[in-house]
């Protein structure tokens, strides 16, 4: 019998521990004690409560997305504010939720005013409720920040460590720092954080955003009567962000601690990567606001299928193992280089790499295999050519001996493959990333028998050969 | 400047019982699904659904505005390359032209539905009263004239027109829009939106003259001195009769005939059993037109084999769906009647030997009946060639004018022609495709002449 590996995804996270390293974002889907126990029940391992503060007045409405071709929620935008709910309320679900779920990570964001009895009165009544540890929300883009809360203490480095320096000296269980991203360098309210005595971070908040504009009324979204209000952006479309801002920190020796990753995670792909790139945990919002707390069951197979497969018996064996890949440009081999290689089997003919070489990149695609005379051709000299030939439909009874080439529709005519001219190419992965058939555009080395030299090593060289003359 | 004649097939009403009977065999998309649609659609560069097109609509052009929800520009776009984009969208055997061109079935994929998103952009272009634009706001004094008013006749008007010329198109029937009005399957198109389409050319300011016959030599001496050029638009002649006993009874009914009549005149009678002679295109929307008005029995006879079918393979499939029966290797040698009633007992044939000889033999002792009481000849139409002879310098060849491709001039330099009578009787894309390149050679004839 083979052996089964079956990986472990408990982690303990700054010192609070968790079945599995997914957790709800503080937001909506952590609204209530009922909805986060249907969330653990559903296999959530942790979840961060909905903002607990003074209860607050929202508007309707309160949510605009971004669409992209034919895909709904690309990213989506939120003018809501915190709990609108009682802080006893929520303290008493808190209870609640941990006598059931014991096992369960149960973290409350905060936002009070920014005095230091009001931090110390919400952190002690947290804490008696049994919350596992603190999630301080310094990121609020919208609405709070306007009242000096939220972002308006996570832009300023002093306010960041003044009030984490308060919540510490009361706190017993860890604290989180939530940082807003919309900022110059994340890193400079990290460090502020980190010497303020938090225990972990929790990167990143939504971003700054207006979605769109009603082009009937010309009224922006979300409506509220007419007018709307910046909002905070969050969803796929901001993994990117989100990923460099975490490895920003945990790349940075005065940011370092450990860091909760957020922002456009829904699948459990998109979770390795942060986990990849350093993160310990990772919480997630847009997805189960799109689709409900269910994505949870492939975020948890799909990550230990992964794990499996690449003999990973727990977290802490893959956590951070790409972030030393992400280096400064200077120092990337300016030596290294591939060139696109074609395959001709898999190439249906679209034309699109020829196109976004032709226009977007450096022209070293062409459509030529089967024309000689048509060496090189530009884009247009190409449409025209196919556009002054004439066509005639195919019928059977008029054309029984012709062999039209659309009758085959399995094999791409030559004519239609195109041809890259790898001296000129740069490597620069444009065709390969639109082409729509997977693999059928590789990248693949070239020995060009040069050694590895960086930028830094480039000018270290010529520096030295300057002083040699 | 030219009046704008009376609407072409004014007071034409679609009947809803025909109606009824033929529902749409390609519906329509709904606003969300033609949207997903679109987006499926790569956008290839120099895409092989245009070249494949004969008027070479810019396909992805089209599909992307209807992705960014500019439908009236998707219109255009298509108008721009054809016409008739309208009718095109629901009568094109798309499966051998655009879509069956589409590069996602070498991906294992689902062609994009690209007739259907046509229709969904016309239909909003159509419900906004859209207007083909001009390409010019001079007049031309040179004056054209389009015999027939067929696909080929109406884009070369189309063309023209645009242009500032004056077009006239003369038809010898009382509707426009030729195999678009009186012979495509009604679950196709129907005749109240090929009229509606021609409206649009009518509305550039081409004058319409209906029950125009133009028969002798004379006429088209008046027609040579009267216009600046003379577009030959007149597609096929008569259909072709059997040439077996009793071919003459008055229910034997060709199959241009049998449509036409149901599409256009009201008549919805059909035998209970009905035989269909040949299995072209043609003969398939006979057969299934009867089915749907009524027939319990239908068969098609052919002389071949099913591998010889002349009609496109998903026509063919879609005759069985309605679930008309084929007899291979069968042809009719004579129509029994009854002698009581005087009406059609059955179809005599005999069977044809399956050797591939060009003209297959009969088996000997082979005789069967088909019982019937309808028999629907569909082996195609005669070449105008009598009329045409009286057109003195323009060639004819194998029963077809013949032409410059690109150009569509004939050998006599005032004549022009396009669609079947040139090509033999394809599609009425190719008809428009021809109709267009002749309009836009004798524009740029005359725009050349600087008169």
């Amino acid at each position: 019998m083979p052996e089964v590996f079956a990986p472990d995804l408990s982690v303990t996270f700054a010192g609070i521990s968790s079945p599995n390293p997914f957790w709800l974002a503080s937001a909506p889907p952590t609204n209530c004690g009922e909805q986060v126990m249907r969330a653990f029940d559903a296999g959530w391992g942790g979840a961060v409560w909905k903002t607990i503060g003074e209860p607050i007045i929202n508007v309707s409405s309160r949510y605009s997305s971004i669409d992209w071709n034919g895909q709904r929620m690309m990213g989506l935008n939120n003018i809501e504010l915190i709990s609108d709910r009682p802080i006893e309320a929520n303290l008493r679900e808190i209870t609640a939720v941990k006598k059931r779920y014991p096992k369960h990570a149960v973290i409350a964001s905060l936002m009070v005013e920014s005095k230091r009895a009001a931090w110390h009165d919400i952190v002690e009544r947290t804490e008696d409720a049994g919350a596992d540890g603190l999630e301080l929300n310094f990121g609020c883009p919208h609405g709070m920040s306007e009242r000096g809360m939220g972002s308006a203490v996570g832009q300023v480095p002093e306010y960041t460590e003044m009030i984490t320096g308060w919540v510490k000296e009361k706190a017993r269980t860890p604290v989180l720092v939530k940082l807003t991203p919309n900022i110059t360098d994340v890193r400079q309210i990290a460090r502020a954080a980190k010497r303020g005595g938090a225990d972990g971070l929790s990167a990143i908040n939504t971003i700054n955003s207006i979605t769109g504009i009603d082009l009937d009324t010309l009224e922006p979204r979300p409506n509220v009567d007419g007018l709307s209000s910046h909002g905070g952006y969050c969803g796929p479309a901001i993994k990117p962000v989100a990923l460099h801002m975490v490895h920003q920190l945990h790349n940075d020796a005065a940011s370092r601690l450990p860091v909760s990753g957020i922002g456009g995670i829904g699948t459990w792909r998109d979770a390795a990567e942060f986990i990849l790139l350093g993160c310990g945990t990772v919480q997630v919002c847009t997805a189960v606001m799109h689709y409900g707390y269910r994505v949870v069951e492939d975020l948890i197979d799909g990550l230990r299928s992964w794990m499996s497969e690449k003999r990973f018996q727990r977290i802490e064996d893959f956590r951070g193992r790409s972030a030393p890949k992400v280096t400064d440009w200077n120092r990337l081999n300016l030596n290294f280089k591939i060139v696109a290689r074609i395959h001709e089997e898999t190439c249906i003919g679209c034309g699109l790499c020829y196109i976004a070489c032709w226009d977007g990149a450096h022209q070293c695609i062409h459509l030529d295999r089967a024309n000689p005379q048509a060496i090189a051709a530009a884009p247009p000299a190409v449409e025209s050519a196919s556009r002054a030939r004439i066509v005639v439909t195919p019928i059977p009874r008029l054309d029984r001996e012709a062999a039209p080439g659309i009758e085959a529709p399995y094999a791409t005519p030559l004519a239609r493959i195109p041809r890259v001219d790898e001296h000129e190419c740069v490597g620069c992965n444009l065709c390969s990333l639109v082409c729509p058939v997977e693999g059928c555009i590789s990248m693949e080395r070239v020995e060009n028998h040069l050694p590895r030299e960086t930028w830094d090593d480039l000018v270290l060289r010529t520096t030295q050969n300057g002083k040699n003359c | 400047m030219i009046a704008a004649s009376p609407a072409p097939g004014d007071g034409f009403r679609d009947n809803p019982e025909v109606a009824r009977r033929f529902p749409d065999w390609h519906p329509a998309f709904e606003p969300q699904e033609a949207l997903a649609e679109a987006h499926r659609c790569l956008n290839c560069f120099d895409a092989p659904c245009t070249s494949a097109c004969p008027t070479h609509i810019d396909v992805p052009r089209f599909i992307k505005k209807i992705a960014t929800d500019n439908l009236a520009g998707a219109a255009l776009s298509i108008l721009e390359a054809n016409v008739l984009g309208a009718s095109c969208s629901r009568v094109c055997p798309v499966d051998v032209l655009c879509e069956g061109a589409c590069v996602l079935q070498r991906y294992n994929k689902r062609p994009i539905a690209i007739g259907r998103l046509q229709r969904h952009a016309m239909q909003h272009f159509f419900d906004r009263d859209g207007r083909l634009p001009r390409k010019t706001v001079e007049k031309r004094r040179q004056k054209v004239v389009c015999i027939g008013a067929g696909p080929a006749s109406l884009a070369c008007a189309a063309e023209l027109a645009q242009r500032g010329f004056s077009v006239t198109v003369m038809e010898r029937r009382n509707l426009p829009g030729g195999l678009n009005t009186y012979g495509v399957a009604e679950y196709k198109l129907r005749p109240a939106d090929s009229l509606r389409e021609v409206t649009l050319i009518r509305d550039l300011g081409v004058e319409f003259r209906f029950g125009v016959s133009i028969e002798h030599e004379a006429d088209l001496a008046a027609l040579e001195r009267e216009y600046d050029a003379i577009f030959l638009g007149i597609g096929l002649g008569a259909t072709r009769e059997l040439s077996i006993s009793r071919a003459n009874h008055r229910d034997v009914v060709d199959a241009l005939e049998f449509i036409a009549r149901y599409k256009t005149a009201g008549v919805l009678n059909v035998g209970n059993r009905v035989v269909v002679v040949g299995a072209g295109n043609t003969a398939i929307d006979a057969a299934n037109a009867a089915r749907r008005l009524g027939a319990v029995h239908v068969t098609i006879v052919y002389r071949r084999t099913e591998r010889d079918l002349p009609a496109f393979s998903f026509e063919y499939h879609h005759a069985r769906q309605e679930g008309i029966r084929f007899e291979w290797l069968a042809q009719p040698v004579a129509i029994h009647t009854d002698p009581a009633t005087g009406r059609i007992a059955s179809l005599e044939c005999v069977r044809l030997k399956d050797d591939g000889a060009p003209v297959p033999e009969p088996l000997p002792g082979s005789i069967f009946q088909i019982e019937c009481d309808m028999v629907i000849p569909a082996i195609g139409q005669e070449p105008l060639v009598s009329f045409l002879e009286r057109c003195r310098g323009v060639h004819v060849r194998m029963g077809r004018v013949e032409i410059d491709r690109l150009t569509g001039r004939t050998s006599h330099p005032k004549y022009y022609a396009g669609g079947d009578c040139i090509n033999g009787g394809r599609e009425v894309v190719d008809a428009v495709a021809d109709g267009k390149r002749a309009g836009a050679a004798i524009a740029n004839v005359f725009e050349g002449s600087h008169a």
